[in-house]
């Protein structure tokens, strides 16, 4: 059996447990805060006791927390995420349609992060200590201190408002009837600001770490080898000290995708995009246990599978990772 | 079609062209209301029901009030305040045991199929009196309705109920919705409650959830000309400094419902081409009210209260936390109701010295510290305002040698802490007067209001005097001593202060100077916009 099968299958196992983990904890976390759906719900319509009991009839609340988590996790194991109180929907449908709004928001704003840390990485690292080392390295860090909705709000006045290049939020001009190519224009525009509010945030982390590798990785004797062959300067960086240096970014590059789910629930507020993290804020605001654990429950698969791809990745570049698992 | 069906719209629009028949150099230079345009409004929430006759809140209507309509609208030179919708006339039995209701005529439902005298008789005793978060308590006395002809409806209660009140909660109780639609399978899951079907100005057109609502122009309104607007967008902005933003951008031409922060107006006022509009939301008052669990020893002293009271400075709130945009409170009813307020109640006017001394009175003497007791403080989470309201309150409670300590929710875990589990000793709470004391006024201060009722007495207040008034007001049929009742109610509520009323407020809108008729009714903001209109 190949490597990356056999990774697989030891990875889909341990993630069950994860997600058991995680249904359990949210269930918990949403049982302990103080008030219900309805409490939610009649903060903004008030209503009579009898209005209450019948809402929390009808919404499944009247029952005890054990018996409603048995009915979750049963639902659960027929694949039905159940009903969104606070949107009368499906879960299923309510997660399945903001889904890709924040892939195409996550996925954009990693892939700018990581291509632009690490080429800025390679471009500090190649002469460590240097002027241009220093520079971007202090400027990294001021946009990894900076706070993402401060960024945001920023880019907003400056881009937006001021220039009117850009628009001010959403994920595409509404009810604009485009279609195909101009439709994808249109979003891609609209992405501009909130992927490079959510992406230059992190890109301080690539940067920082490929930096360090790379210097780290110049006091290596086979670098010193490669000089002495008398390689160029520009093939002993790239070939040898930059891809050494990579594979941390790249172990990051899985876990910052947690980070960057957590970095757009703000963005997604701010820019107005009707993505995941937005979703979980109203469904915490509504107490919608249900609809936030299907989050919670979508996020853990979306992180588990990035985790499980860049070890993949991981094992093409560097043979020696995973050999053992194999040998077992 | 009848030759005498007539609108008050086309009456007025006559007698319009009649004055200005004298005046037709002034005419040349006013610009006729131009048709058509698309209309982008900042919306922060996007209701689980957009169903009107069921969920009577502001946030439902500022969407559906374009599509379902009312019997009547609130109006600023109207008879008794009120402008026709369906009903273009109404009158109340003297025995308070009937009311009629004339209908219009010539109306179709958006789906055209025509409204009927049945489609009324259906939404109050199937939809407002069982279902509707106001309408339980209003028409709960509603036995039946009588429809003796198409355009006819009589209202019959089982206990003589007070007219005026009816009345006044047409604007707001009275959304009609389809019988055809409805009648079939449960009112609460039909999916008409999120794409409605109404008699409007606007037809429902499309929901992209966390994106926009969609409305578009009903071409059969009966109103002829109207609306003006093709399409009414709501975009889904739930930051508030991106709704300024937008506005200024100009990809957005109306934040409503104060969605531009107070702080920001005074910005946003001198951006050329945005104007900031207070008016037209005289009916939709919300009232800054410091609620008070009476189980504490402490409270229920009325001298502490009083001390309270007087250790508020209104004034001092209006300016601060309100930048202006409010008033300073008398008493439970708002100064801008022209009805029931009376200025002629108990006042407190903002004095430590004399507060101090109520509370060395009651024998509550300040410890070695300068601290005469602690209590929980728990600001309402809805608005700013209220949020800030807490944090001056508990400085005002300070200067009195009361420690307060703040306690912050979020709107779920603040409704269960003061209303059901009673976990707190004062409260700041922003309850709504809809034009009568009766709707969701009285119930404030009266007793024997089971546990977890929101926005009402949950501070274990009682007080006799106040109940037998409350109740007798609420089958006094004659207007006038019922609205003596109640000016009778303010006087002994603000006496023996079960809660204290701070200010009122409303909101304010912020505009395209391009946007016109934003401001023509006291519930502008959530009434059907028939004549708003863009200039080019």
């Amino acid at each position: 059996m190949s490597r990356a099968l056999l990774l697989l299958r030891r990875r889909l196992v341990g993630s069950i447990f994860v997600l058991a983990i995680v249904v359990a904890g949210t269930f918990l976390l949403l049982e302990a805060s103080p008030g219900d759906a309805v409490d939610a719900y009649i903060a903004s319509t008030g209503g009579d006791a009898g209005m209450i009991e019948l809402l929390r009839q009808r919404w499944g609340l009247d029952q005890s927390a054990l018996t409603r988590l048995a009915n979750y996790v049963w639902a659960l194991g027929h694949l039905d995420l159940g009903l969104s109180v606070a949107f009368s929907r499906p879960i299923r449908d309510v997660i399945l349609e903001r889904l890709p709004n924040t892939l195409l928001l996550m996925g954009s704003a990693t892939a700018l992060s990581f291509a632009l840390g690490t080429a800025l990485g390679i471009v500090a690292g190649a002469r460590p200590g240097s002027f241009g080392d220093r520079a971007l390295s202090i400027g990294s860090l001021a946009l990894y201190a900076v706070p993402g909705f401060w960024l945001g709000l920023v880019l907003i006045i400056v881009f937006a408002v001021d220039l009117r290049w850009l628009p001010v939020g959403g994920i595409e001009t509404v009810a604009s009837a485009r279609t195909g190519l101009a439709r994808a224009a249109d979003i891609a525009v609209h992405l501009v600001l909130p992927v490079a509010a959510l992406g230059f945030i992190y890109l301080a982390l690539y940067l920082r770490m490929m930096r360090a590798g790379m210097a780290e990785v110049w006091r290596m004797d086979f670098i010193l080898a490669a000089r002495a062959r008398g390689l160029p300067r520009r093939r002993i960086v790239l070939a040898h000290v930059a891809r050494n240096a990579l594979l941390p970014p790249v172990t990051m590059l899985g876990l910052q995708s947690a980070q960057m789910l957590g970095g757009s629930v703000v963005i997604e507020s701010v820019f107005a995009v009707p993505g995941l993290g937005r979703l979980a804020q109203e469904a915490v605001g509504a107490r919608d246990t249900p609809l936030l654990m299907g989050i919670i429950l979508t996020s853990a698969v979306l992180v588990l599978a990035i985790n499980l791809a860049v070890d993949i990745a991981y094992a093409f570049l560097d043979p020696r990772v995973g050999a053992d698992e194999a040998a077992a | 079609m009848s030759a005498y069906r007539i609108s008050r719209r086309t009456v007025l629009s006559g007698s319009a062209l009649l004055l200005a028949s004298g005046a037709l150099p002034r005419l040349a230079r006013a610009e006729p209301p131009r048709k058509g345009g698309r209309l982008v409004v900042a919306a922060d929430s996007e209701p689980r029901n957009l169903n009107p006759a069921i969920v009577a809140s502001n946030g439902v209507f500022f969407v559906s009030s374009k599509i379902v309509e009312p019997l009547a609208e609130a109006s600023f030179d109207g008879e008794d305040g009120l402008a026709p919708r369906l009903a273009v006339a109404w009158q109340g039995a003297a025995d308070g045991l009937s009311a009629t209701f004339r209908l219009r005529e010539g109306v179709t439902w958006h789906d055209g199929e025509p409204f009927t005298a049945a489609d009324v008789a259906f939404s109050a005793l199937r939809v407002w009196k069982p279902l509707q978060n106001l309408g339980r308590t209003v028409f709960r006395d509603l036995e039946a309705v009588d429809t003796p002809d198409d355009l006819t409806a009589v209202f019959r209660f089982s206990r003589p109920t007070p007219f005026q009140l009816i009345r006044n909660a047409l604007p707001a109780l009275s959304s009609v919705v389809p019988k055809h639609v409805y009648e079939t399978g449960g009112i609460e899951e039909n999916p008409a409650n999120n794409a409605p079907i109404g008699t409007g100005p606007f037809r429902f057109a499309e929901y992209r959830p966390g994106e926009y609502y969609r409305l578009a122009r009903n071409d059969a309104y009966w109103s002829e000309g109207e609306p003006y607007l093709d399409e009414i967008i709501y975009q889904v902005l739930p930051d508030r400094a991106s709704a300024a933003s937008a506005l200024e951008a100009g990809e957005i031409q109306l934040a409503a419902f104060s969605a531009v922060p107070l702080a920001d107006l005074d910005r946003i006022s001198k951006v050329p081409g945005l104007k900031v509009v207070s008016k037209g939301y005289e009916g939709l008052t919300y009232q800054l009210v410091v609620e008070i669990n009476h189980r504490r020893k402490e409270l229920a002293d009325l001298r502490v209260r009083q001390a309270i009271a007087h250790a508020i400075d209104k004034d001092f709130v209006v300016r601060t936390v309100f930048l202006g945009y409010a008033a300073a409170s008398t008493g439970p009813v708002p100064k801008n109701d022209p009805q029931f307020y009376t200025p002629d109640v108990e006042l407190y006017p903002f004095d430590v010295e004399k507060a101090n001394a109520l509370l060395d009175e009651a024998g509550y003497g300040r410890g070695a510290n300068g601290t005469r007791f602690s209590l929980k403080l728990l600001p309402a989470p809805y608005f700013n305002e209220t949020r800030q309201f807490g944090d001056y309150l508990r400085q005002a409670l300070a200067a009195i040698g009361i420690d307060a300590q703040l306690v912050n929710n979020d709107a779920a875990a603040h409704i269960k802490a003061v209303y059901t589990d009673h976990a707190f000793a004062l409260a700041v709470g922003p309850p709504v007067f809809r034009g009568d004391p009766a709707i969701s006024t009285t119930i404030l201060v009266q007793s024997g209001i089971p546990d977890g009722v929101p926005f009402s007495n949950q501070g274990g207040y009682r007080n006799a005097a106040l109940d037998a008034l409350i109740d007798k007001a609420a089958e006094t049929l004659d207007e006038n001593a019922r609205t003596g009742l109640y000016r009778q109610f303010q006087r002994l509520v603000t006496q023996d202060l079960p809660l204290i009323n701070v200010a009122e407020w409303s909101f304010v809108s912020v505009a395209s100077d391009k946007l016109q008729n934003i401001a023509d009714n006291p519930r502008w903001a959530v009434s059907n916009w028939a004549d708003t209109w863009l200039e080019a």
